[in-house]
């Protein structure tokens, strides 16, 4: 534990200590801002909740969480950190463990920032607070299904690109596969039950379950065995390479 | 403490370290010799568990490395071959992060920080990113990481690599002064360090051990292994050499590019003492005279040299 501890703490205040986390905080902010203001019309919708804030988020972790995820492993093979980090006296599934709860509450922070969305709408209007905040859990679940793949494509490669563009692609077909434009084309070609079946394996209808206030046992064990099976994955593939 | 059995690596079919097997006992300091691409790196980074052997055992004080990796990998201390890495840190930072993970705490943590600080030269660049520190000061800070916790055994991978001549000087010191008391492996192409550090020498050559002996032993493999060096002023070269060649335990003479002669006894006999006694019954004034103890890099080139054909 105490390992994990040191770790956590490490790859935590990794991000401070470059331009890094400053980068993604404005960024998130300004993209999340923009888009529930502007491309949204959050003053048209006449609406106190914060839907059109998650509505856009699927799209902005696409490419924000793979960008703060994809450095976790690649950059430690590139450098060669790689090398101490498994002579010391910590398992590999404490490592992963460690990268991925750090990277995870990074993104936590970031969201937590948006703060003053949620002030905004309570000052304007009476909106249900739960379902906000469920809308946050959901959020954060689903950052956190992003970032364990992200975490595995890290893994999987020394180059960062190459680990940020591979955990894109994964991520934007799990968006896909999830979302309802891309449902409806689906159903003219396959049966019901695959094309539910599909949507069902997509991150969309879970998070928007989430974000309307029902919090589903279903949408929770989804997400956390997205997580799950990535971590895992990621933990074999480590165990590879050094036995490669 | 270290044990070290039938260790073989393969990456894919390029077979990188081929059953290596040796034991470090405590005290001693072993020199690991080798040209690039031997297995050196190979072979020190599954001692330390950092990549899995494909077959064969290491054992660290007991402990079996892959049954019980971690209570092998406490009492290791490692000196990768770059040294360090996590660039965007303080010397403080980093040193403070292994503190952790080695789980120091207390006063025990701030005792071993300044130990390091001290022995490893570190205060001038304490509070400084590693990435802005020269190579021979990142050299440093990981040989700090690898002492932090005071590990029974050392795994250093080139030691000296990218220091001065001064900073050399004060590492060998210092390992020799640490390998009374604990078990030492380092890798090195410099063979001076070898004799001026190591207790024993391993040669490695295309991933399979071609010598394990102590130093001195591995000078008495040496063509040059008390040969003589001798320039005579007073006398032509012919004369000499015809003096020297009829005394019984000369095996051959040759002449050297700057006129020297060098003598080479029959089965490395001492024969220095027979020639400096020709030298003063023919009256030659001798303005070179040396004893030749051996050269390594003479001996590292026959061990690791493949003959072809």
């Amino acid at each position: 534990m105490e390992q994990f501890t040191s770790i956590f703490k490490r790859e935590l205040l990794a991000y401070f200590r470059t331009p890094v986390a400053y980068v993604f905080l404005v960024i998130f902010l300004v993209a999340s801002g923009v888009c529930t203001f502007f491309i949204g019309n959050f003053f048209d919708s006449n609406h106190a909740g914060l839907d059109l804030f998650f509505t856009f988020h699927p799209w902005l972790y696409l490419f924000l969480v793979p960008a703060i995820g994809m450095r976790l492993w690649a950059e430690d093979r590139r450098s060669g950190a790689i090398e101490l980090l498994f002579s010391l006296p910590i398992t590999v599934g404490e490592a992963v463990l460690a990268k991925f709860a750090a990277a995870w509450l990074f993104i936590g922070i970031a969201l937590v920032l948006t703060f003053p969305l949620f002030f905004t709408v309570n000052y304007l209007g009476k909106p249900d607070n739960m379902v906000m905040m469920s809308g946050y859990l959901g959020s954060f679940l689903m950052a956190g299904a992003y970032l364990a793949i992200t975490n595995l494509t890290s893994a999987l490669s020394k180059n960062q690109v190459v680990s940020f563009i591979l955990s894109c692609v994964i991520c934007l077909v799990l968006v896909f596969m999830g979302w309802g434009v891309f449902s409806r084309i689906l159903s003219d070609y396959l049966p019901v039950g695959v094309v539910d079946f599909i949507v069902s394996l997509g991150f969309v209808g879970h998070f928007e379950t989430l974000s309307r206030g029902l919090i589903n046992f279903g949408d929770l064990l989804y997400f956390l065995s997205v997580i799950s099976v990535a971590l895992t994955a990621t933990g074999i593939a480590l165990n590879r390479i050094k036995t490669a | 403490m270290i044990e070290v059995s039938a260790l073989t690596k393969r990456f894919n079919k390029h077979v990188a370290v081929d059953g290596v097997s040796f034991k470090v006992p405590k005290g001693e300091v072993l020199g690991f010799l080798g040209p690039n691409g031997a297995g050196k790196t190979t072979t020190m980074r599954m001692i330390v568990g950092s990549i899995y052997p494909t077959s064969g055992t290491v054992r660290i004080g007991g402990h079996d490395l892959l049954a019980d990796t971690i209570a092998a990998q406490k009492q290791l201390g490692y000196l990768p071959e770059n040294a360090t890495t996590y660039g965007e840190m303080s010397v403080y930072e980093f040193l403070s992060f292994i503190a952790d993970v080695r789980r120091l705490g207390g006063s025990e943590r701030a005792k071993a920080l300044d130990r390091v600080r001290e022995l490893c030269f570190l205060d001038d660049v304490w509070h400084q990113l590693i990435e802005t520190l020269s190579k021979g000061y990142r050299q440093r800070v990981g040989f700090a990481q690898a002492l932090l916790h005071d590990p029974a055994v050392l795994i250093l991978d080139e030691p000296t690599d990218g220091l001065d001549p001064n900073q050399k000087h004060e590492v060998r010191n210092l390992i020799r002064q640490m390998g009374t008391s604990k078990t030492i492996i380092l890798s090195t192409h410099i063979l001076e360090e070898v004799e001026s550090v190591c207790s024993r020498v391993v040669i490695i050559s295309q991933g399979k051990i071609a010598t394990d002996s102590k130093p001195a032993d591995l000078l008495k493999k040496s063509r040059y292994c008390n040969s003589v060096v001798l320039s005579v002023a007073n006398k032509p070269k012919e004369e000499v050499e015809g003096t020297i060649s009829k005394l019984p335990y000369v095996e051959k003479i040759e002449t050297l590019e700057n006129g020297s002669v060098r003598v080479f006894p029959k089965k490395q006999a001492l024969i220095a003492s027979e020639i400096s006694q020709l030298a003063s019954q023919n009256k030659w004034n001798m303005s070179e005279f040396a004893i030749d103890r051996g050269r390594l890099d003479d001996v590292f080139r026959t061990l690791t040299t493949v003959q072809k054909g």
